[in-house]
């Protein structure tokens, strides 16, 4: 519990009304997607640059762990308050303070919601390509922190490809500015990249400053049947050999496909053991040509049937097959265990395979489905933790899963973050050199390890989860 | 009459909330205060915690929870159908019963609950405020949202000189081989829009319906429920569907959204429908029974009114939304267009407008961009609360669109000559 002191000095900086240490606050700030909760001893709501420094400040001089929020919707526990401390609040902090149309560039506070802005922009024919599937409620700030991705990423990229600047409180409550608004910059080191997917452990943006696009004019969508993986596979690497970046590029293996088809939404031949949806963009004059060339490069893969959506109605059509996976996953078991490994694209088929393997192994369901074109596929772990052991069970599957990317050449998160929940996994990818500079950058700039302590590198003194293991997400 | 079910008997839907935060994208109150409480896993999340002992009814959880409009937009967003409005009214029904009613619930407990209401709404007329109250019996849910706190600022309907009651018989013949069909009118349309509830009378005798319309209903209750009331929403069921009782019909139309949600939702909670006969939305009635193909048969008129339509919550919920834009598209002298955020609710909320008069009013307000855009010159909502706040809002912001039932502009195609 923090002293009325302390109390009274947040007070002073953002007035009673955005301070409490109530029960009933305190535990509506205690989670996140992750499920488990741990409870904050303050929950603060700020609105400027300056209150953030202020509160950053006090918090560093009375050595208070500091847990900046956005949406609190990440799956890893980056905004798990594991220490206890300030929660504090930057969903206020939602103005978009302006947008560029001649340089193409917009201002925006770190509480903006990422589909706000991307409404806003394109209104003036502008564009936003990042898009997480939470991008109808997560934050920019909070996308900033974990460098989120999306399936537009294959073409546009992920976050930190449209971060151009930034304004950050450092931990010791110093107010600093990071790149510019110029699309060259290369004065002083390159902050922009540190800060960016930090996960809020070197410090809190205040203000952003983004890279837009021209809106591309249209937009098409194509679902292609496939009788294996390997098939889906080779069409995704045979597609951009072929000079093709599709804007998205998602596959669903047969363990998703046998998923929704027990749902009775699925209206392919049974002998479809692997699906792609594929959609362009650009000017509208060009996507048909490059659905063509997509047929052509892909018909001598034992392409079952092809769909390709005329109509708005039938590209939302195509896109529900994808979207019923999530939901159907419940049937299968009440207890989910979502992770987003990364591997290199052309390993997509291996990594399917080692998939198969452990799932077979450990006797759990396992779903895949995800991001082919940048080979981030979303590993579904489907259990009932009610079964006695199947907690311990979970812990090996998923380290056989993380042993396995790596082994591929991969990367055991893709844009989920590392946070709590994998920083036991951490060790697999980075070697004690690499960690080191990390760890050394870490203390640098927040001497006192203030900023969201605990997160990202292990941490022997991180307690037990309560309820649930980390991974649970949705 | 015991119809609802206990907090303790949703603790298997508390637990499918997975904390994704999905509900923050479509709360109307958590896009005004952006705070964590405000929303649905907040609130599903303390619930969880008050069953477990971590946190007592405490002053702050109790402003949090009164934070809901009951709109259930949080609840046909979630991946798991948590049933969030459902769990919110239980958590006030819990807070009422250990710690009384809130100064707003005794209000509508001494409005909707009196004892002249089991003589039935119209000689219960004692006057609260002499001028505007004129009509409104103290039994009704509406002289609440009139209360002094509701009304600052607020443009109100012209108080009609006579009430439903006044208007329409207790029985009226239709043909025999018809259907006799009961109607449900709610204090709203009998008071307030009663020529609603007479457009509804005019059309289906029209259609050769024989229409009974049991002068001894009273409020629905959701008010009631809205303020955590569970013997007063009893109450009010019991006299409800005794007012029907003896009447041979062979349904209950509603025309107002919140009664149907009341009358069909949560009467029916716990038990299956009270009633002898289903309780069902006029809109959908009337789509179900041939109107829209009638309508659409209907000469066009050459002066077309560009119309839009407003989703009310509890039509939204009930997956009422195809059938009122069935029949506003079939209408002969209507050019009708959607408006962006149609399924946004208006902020009216029941009881929510006369606690939270500021937010109520700010999240009218995000009705009005979509409403300008869509050019429409009138906007259509099957519920005379949305009705009210939709006027309300537009006649703040000056605009010249006028809020209407989908009612009015059928029974205008069907007796109205053609211009």
């Amino acid at each position: 519990m923090l002293s009325d002191q302390i109390r009274l000095a947040l007070e002073a900086i953002v007035g009673a009304e955005n301070v409490s240490s109530s029960s009933t606050d305190r535990i509506t700030h205690s989670f996140d997607a992750t499920q488990q909760q741990f409870l904050p001893d303050v929950v603060v709501h700020a609105e400027t640059s300056e209150q953030v420094s202020r509160i950053v400040r006090l918090a560093n001089s009375e050595k208070i762990p500091i847990l900046p929020r956005g949406a609190g919707s990440g799956f890893t526990g980056g905004s798990l308050p594991i220490r206890g401390g300030i929660v504090l609040v930057l969903t206020r902090m939602n103005r978009i303070l302006s947008i560029d149309t001649d340089n193409l560039v917009a201002i925006v506070e770190p509480g903006v919601i990422t589909g706000r802005l991307q409404k806003e922009v394109e209104r003036l024919g502008l564009f936003y390509p990042p898009d997480p599937a939470s991008k109808d409620f997560s934050t920019l700030g909070g996308n900033i922190a974990e460098c989120a991705g999306g399936p537009r990423c294959v073409k546009y990229g992920v976050t930190r490809d449209y971060v151009l600047g930034l304004e950050v409180v450092t931990p010791t409550g110093d107010i600093i500015h990071t790149g510019g608004r110029t699309m060259k910059n290369v004065v002083g080191y390159d902050l922009t990249r540190l800060f960016v997917g930090s996960e809020g452990t070197l410090g809190i943006a205040t203000q952003i400053i983004l890279r837009l696009l021209p809106k591309p004019e249209g937009r098409k969508t194509m679902l292609v049947a496939f009788a294996d993986i390997d098939s889906a596979a080779q069409a995704v690497s045979d597609i951009i050999r072929g000079k093709i970046i599709p804007t998205t590029l998602e596959f669903m293996d047969a363990s998703a496909l046998d998923c929704v088809r027990k749902t009775g939404n699925l209206d392919l031949p049974l002998d479809c053991r692997a699906v792609l949806i594929i959609e362009v963009d650009g000017d509208s004059a060009l996507l048909d040509g490059q659905i063509q060339r997509i047929l052509e490069i892909i018909q001598p893969l034992g392409v079952l049937e092809t769909r390709i959506a005329e109509t708005t109605a039938e590209s939302e059509a195509i896109w529900k097959v994808r979207r019923s996976v999530s939901p159907s996953l419940r049937k299968l078991n009440p207890d989910k265990f979502n992770e987003d490994i990364v591997v290199p694209r052309s390993k997509v088929p291996d990594m399917i395979r080692a998939l198969e393997t452990i799932s077979e192994r450990y006797d759990v369901p396992i779903v895949n489905f995800g991001h082919a074109g940048d080979g981030n596929i979303h590993v579904n772990v489907m259990v009932d933790l009610a079964q006695s052991g199947m907690r311990k069970t979970v812990q090996l599957a998923l380290n056989d899963i993380f042993q396995a990317a790596v082994k591929l050449g991969g990367s055991v998160s893709g844009e989920h973050g590392i946070g709590t929940a994998k920083a036991p996994y951490i060790g697999m990818e980075l070697d004690q050199a690499t960690l080191a500079a990390m760890q050394a950058i870490k203390k640098a700039l927040d001497p006192n390890n203030i900023m969201n302590p605990g997160k990202i590198f292990l941490d022997e003194s991180v307690p037990e989860p309560p309820e649930k293991p980390a991974e649970i997400s949705t | 009459m015991d119809v609802l079910k206990t907090l303790e008997q949703y603790g298997p839907q508390l637990a499918q909330c997975v904390r994704c935060g999905a509900c923050q994208a479509h709360c109307p109150v958590y896009l005004e205060t952006c705070r964590e409480g405000s929303v649905a896993r907040g609130k599903i999340v303390l619930a969880a915690a008050l069953l477990n002992g971590e946190v007592g009814l405490e002053d702050r959880l109790q402003q949090e929870i009164g934070l809901c409009l009951l709109c259930g937009s949080c609840v046909a967003k979630c991946p798991n159908q948590v049933p969030t409005d459902a769990i919110v009214a239980a958590l006030r029904r819990r807070i009422t019963h250990e710690q009384g009613l809130s100064p707003i619930g005794k209000k509508v407990a001494t409005l909707t609950g009196s004892q002249s209401l089991m003589k039935g709404l119209i000689r219960g007329a004692e006057l609260l405020s002499p001028l505007l109250f004129k009509k409104i019996p103290k039994t009704s849910g509406l002289q609440l949202r009139f209360s002094p706190a509701g009304l600052e600022g607020r443009t109100l309907p012209p108080i009609p000189e006579r009430t439903l009651s006044a208007r329409v018989p207790e029985y009226l013949e239709g043909k025999a081989d018809k259907p006799v069909l009961g109607f449900f009118a709610g204090c709203a349309i009998t008071y307030l829009y009663p020529e609603i509830g007479e457009a509804l009378v005019t059309l289906l005798h029209t259609l050769g319906y024989s229409v009974v319309f049991p002068k001894s209903q009273g409020c629905c209750g959701m008010p009631a429920l809205s303020s955590g009331n569970e013997p007063l929403l009893n109450k009010l069921a019991t006299a409800n569907v005794n007012a029907f009782e003896g009447h041979e019909v062979d349904a209950i139309v509603t025309a107002c959204a919140s009664c149907h949600g009341a009358l069909a939702g949560h009467y029916a909670e716990k038990n299956g429908n009270p009633f002898g006969a289903e309780v069902i939305d006029i809109h959908l009635f009337l789509a179900q029974h041939g109107l829209v193909e009638h309508l659409a048969a209907l000469p066009r008129w050459q002066k077309q009114v560009r119309v839009t339509y407003h989703d009310p919550c509890h039509l939204r919920t009930q997956g009422i939304t195809k059938e009122p834009r069935q029949l506003l598209q079939a209408l002969p002298q209507v050019d009708f267009v959607e408006m962006e955020d149609a399924g946004l609710c208006c902020g009216l909320g029941g009881t929510f407008t006369a606690a939270h008069p500021d937010l109520s009013r700010a999240i009218g307000d995000r009705k009005l961009g979509g409403l300008q855009k869509s050019g429409a010159t009138a906007i259509a909502s099957g519920c005379p609360g949305c009705i009210m706040q939709l006027q309300d809002s537009i006649n703040r912001a000056g605009l010249q669109i006028k809020a209407v039932h989908p009612l009015d502009l059928i029974l205008q195609a069907m007796t109205a000559p053609p211009r």
